[in-house]
C-alpha cells in the first residue's frame, strides 16, 4: 500500500504578530513549523504503516527551507519525501498549488492521499479538495477517524457542524484530517539521527505532468483585494468538571491574574 | 569550536522541547508533591529513544552524541528536575561505565535493554562513611569459587528500586586502599540484594533515592566490571561523565526558573507598572541570563570534549560547579522576584529552588569540584 501525505511548512501562528499598519503577517523571526493538521494526516498514514506495512511518501511545495519539515516527517517515520521547489511555482494560490501537487502525484503510485484539513497561515482548506478534483478522485473532508479494511474500503468518520457522518469510500481517494482528532507521534531520536542521511527529492516544474502556464502566479486567479487585522480575542479555556472543582479552578485563575 | 547547533541538533531540540512541554511539565508538581517516581514518563521516553541517546547503535542505542544527551537533560530539567536526574543517572552512571569498561559479553547483555529503556540503570558508590571520602568503602566483595559474595550497604542511590541494573563499588582487598576497590554489575532480584529505606528529600522528590543492602549477595564471577582493583578509577571516570549530566540538570533548573520569572514579571504589577519595567528587575535578570549562558557554554565545552574523546575531567568539574551555583543563585532570586507567591507551591519557582540545592551536593559537592580544578591549577 502506498500512501501520499501532502504537507506544508507554515509560520507558527501562535507566536506570530501582525503589522498594525499594513495588516500583514510579520514573518521575520517567526519559527516555521509543520502545519498541525498535516502532522495529524501523517500520523494517520503512519498508523496504517504500523498496521499494514504501508509505504509513506510526504510531498510539499515550497522554498528550499521547506526541507526542514521533510526531515521532521522522516524522523516521525515517513519513507520518502518530495519537495516541489522551483521559481515557476512562486506566487501560487490554492488552485495553482493543488494543480502542481496533482502534476507530481500523477507520476507516483498511490492508493490513498491524506492531507491536513487546512494550513494555519491561510486557513482556506481549498488545496486538498482542489487536488482531489485535479486527480478526479473521491474525497472525504474533516476526517477524524479512518478504519481501513486492508484492501480497498475506507470507513471514515467525518466531522460536521451538527455531529458526525460515517462514510464509506474506496481507494484511491483523498481524505482531509483534523488535528484535533489524532495526536501526531513524536519524532524518535533514531529517526532524527537518520533524517539527514536520507534524501529529500527536490523536483522542479519540468519533472511534473503539467502545463507550465497553469503554475505559479500565472496560474493563480486569486488576487488579494484588501487585508485587515481582525480584533484579537483571547481564546477561552474549557473545563468539563463538577461545580466544586470549577470553583477551585476559577479561584486559582483569579489569583494567578492577581484579581483576588 | 562551533557553538551553533547543527540541523540534526535543532530537530532534536524541537522534539525534546515538545515532549517536555506536553508530557513532562504537566506531571512535575504532582510528582514533587507526592514523591512519586514518574514511571509512565520513563516508558514514554523509552519509546522515542531518550533512554539511550549517546549509546552506539550496535548496542541498541540511538547513536547520538553527548551534546544531544545533555540537551535532553537540560530541556527535561527545565520543566522537571526529577525527570532530568532519572535520565542522567541511568545514562551517565550506569550505561556509560558498562560501555567504557564492560566486556563484549557484558555490553551485549546489558546495554540493549538499558538503552531501549526496558531496564533502568543505577550506580552505587556512596556509603554512610564514604561520601566525599569515597575511598572509605566498607562494602566488601569476596570471591568464592565462581561467584563474588557482596556484603554491606550503599546510601542515597538514585533510581533505586526501579532500576534493574546496578553498577556497584566494593572493596576486594582492603590492604591496597583505593587500588583494592572493584566495580561490579548487580541485577535486581539477586538473592541477598534488597532495597532499604527511601529518603524523604528537600527536592527532586519524584526521584527514588534509597539504601541498597547486600547480605551475602552472590553474583557471577563474570559480573566484575573492568579489571580487579580498578573500581575507584572507574567510579571517578564515571563521575566525570555524570557531572556533565548534573551540570545540564542544574542549567535546566536555572533556565526554567528564569523563563518562569520573565513571564511573571511581565504580568505582575506594583506601583502602577509591571515588575519587568523596574530597572532593578532588568539588571538582576540580565545578570542571571548572562550567567546561565556562560554556564551553558561550559557544559557544551565539556560534552564536546567527551564526544571528541579529549580529556574533560576538569571541564566537567568547572561545568558542574558553575551550573550548580548558578542554579542555586538563579532560583533563589527568582523566588524573590515572585515575592510571597514564590514561597508557595502554586508557583514552580518554589520547587525549582528546592530542586537546585542537590546539584551543589551530589556527584561531587561544589567543594570536590574546586578540589579537582585546583588540582590541575597547582599540579
Amino acid at each position: 500500500m502506498n500512501i501520499i501525505v501532502t504537507i506544508k511548512q507554515v509560520p507558527n501562528t501562535n507566536v506570530i504578530k501582525i503589522n498594525p499598519v499594513t495588516g500583514t503577517l510579520i514573518r521575520d523571526g517567526v519559527p516555521s513549523i509543520l502545519n498541525p493538521d498535516d502532522a495529524s494526516a501523517l500520523e494517520m498514514a503512519l498508523q496504517l504503516k504500523d498496521k499494514f506495512g504501508a509505504h509513506v511518501t510526504v510531498i510539499t511545495m515550497g522554498p528550499p527551507q521547506a526541507d526542514a519539515i521533510c526531515r521532521e516527517a522522516f524522523a516521525m517515520g515517513a519513507d520518502r519525501a518530495i519537495l516541489l521547489s522551483d521559481r515557476k511555482f512562486a506566487g501560487a494560490d490554492t488552485l495553482a498549488t493543488s494543480y502542481a501537487l496533482s502534476g507530481a502525484i500523477k507520476t507516483l503510485d498511490y492508493d490513498l492521499i491524506l492531507a491536513g484539513r487546512q494550513a494555519i497561515d491561510g486557513d482556506t482548506a481549498q488545496t486538498p479538495v482542489s487536488l482531489a478534483q485535479h486527480l478526479d478522485l473521491p474525497q472525504v473532508t474533516y476526517a477524524t477517524n479512518l478504519d481501513f479494511d486492508g484492501k480497498k474500503l475506507c470507513t471514515v468518520t467525518k466531522e460536521t457542524e451538527e455531529g458526525y457522518q460515517i462514510l464509506e469510500v474506496e481507494t484511491p481517494c483523498v481524505l482531509t484530517v483534523l488535528s484535533s482528532a489524532i495526536k501526531p507521534r513524536y519524532m524518535t531520536v533514531k529517526g532524527i539521527m537518520e533524517a539527514y542521511d536520507k534524501e529529500v527529492e527536490v523536483w522542479g516544474a519540468d519533472k511534473l505532468d503539467v502545463e507550465v502556464e497553469r503554475l505559479g502566479l500565472s496560474g493563480s486567479p486569486t488576487r488579494v483585494k484588501k487585508s485587515f487585522t481582525k480584533p484579537q480575542k483571547q481564546p477561552g479555556e474549557v473545563f468539563e468538571v463538577d461545580a466544586e472543582e470549577a470553583v477551585e479552578i476559577i479561584v486559582k485563575k483569579l489569583k494567578e491574574k492577581h484579581i483576588i | 569550536m562551533d557553538f551553533s547547533l547543527n540541523k540534526r541538533e535543532e530537530l532534536f531540540l524541537q522534539m525534546i522541547r515538545k515532549f517536555a512541554a506536553e508530557e513532562v511539565q504537566p506531571l512535575a508538581a504532582e510528582v514533587d508533591d507526592q514523591e512519586r517516581f514518574p514511571i509512565e514518563t520513563v516508558e514514554k521516553m523509552a519509546k522515542i529513544g531518550i533512554m539511550g541517546i549517546p549509546i552506539p547503535v550496535e548496542y541498541g542505542g540511538q547513536g547520538g552524541t553527548n551534546q544531544m544527551y545533555i540537551m535532553a537533560v537540560e530541556e527535561l530539567s527545565k520543566v522537571c528536575a526529577t525527570t532530568g536526574v532519572i535520565v542522567s543517572a541511568h545514562t551517565s552512571l550506569c550505561m556509560n561505565p558498562i560501555l567504557e569498561f564492560g566486556t563484549e559479553e557484558q555490553k551485549q547483555k546489558y546495554l540493549p535493554k538499558l538503552a531501549s529503556g526496558e531496564w533502568i540503570g543505577a550506580f552505587g558508590l556512596t556509603e554512610p562513611n564514604a561520601g566525599t571520602d569515597a575511598a572509605m568503602q566498607q562494602t566488601t566483595a569476596v570471591l568464592d569459587g565462581e561467584e563474588w559474595v557482596l556484603n554491606g550497604s550503599k546510601i542515597f542511590i538514585t533510581n533505586a528500586g526501579y532500576a534493574h541494573v546496578y553498577v556497584i563499588m566494593a572493596m576486594t582487598d582492603k590492604s591496597l586502599g583505593t587500588k583494592g576497590i572493584s566495580a561490579f554489575i548487580v541485577e535486581k532480584g539477586t538473592p541477598g540484594f534488597s532495597i532499604g529505606k527511601k529518603e524523604k528529600k528537600m527536592g527532586i522528590r519524584g526521584s527514588a533515592t534509597c539504601e541498597l543492602i547486600f547480605e551475602n549477595c552472590r553474583i557471577p564471577k563474570a559480573n566484575l566490571l573492568g579489571e580487579l582493583g580498578k573500581g575507584f578509577k572507574i567510579a571517578m571516570m564515571t563521575l566525570d561523565g555524570g557531572r556533565i549530566g548534573i551540570a545540564s540538570q542544574a542549567l535546566g533548573i536555572a533556565q526554567g526558573a528564569l523563563d518562569a520569572t520573565v513571564k511573571y514579571t511581565k504580568e505582575r504589577k506594583q506601583f502602577g507598572k509591571t515588575l519587568a519595567q523596574f530597572q532593578n528587575t532588568q539588571f538582576q535578570m540580565a545578570n542571571l541570563e548572562t550567567k546561565i549562558q556562560a554556564a551553558r557554554l561550559l557544559v557544551r565545552q565539556a560534552a564536546w570534549k567527551k564526544d571528541m574523546h579529549l580529556p574533560y575531567s576538569v571541564d566537567a568539574a568547572m561545568a558542574k560547579l558553575y551550573c550548580a551555583e548558578t542554579a542555586m543563585e538563579t532560583t533563589t532570586k527568582c523566588v524573590q522576584f515572585h515575592g510571597g507567591y514564590g514561597y508557595t507551591r502554586e508557583y514552580e519557582v518554589e520547587r525549582m529552588m528546592r530542586d537546585a540545592k542537590i546539584t551543589e551536593i551530589y556527584e561531587g559537592t561544589s567543594e570536590v569540584q574546586r578540589m579537582v580544578i585546583a588540582g590541575k591549577l597547582f599540579k
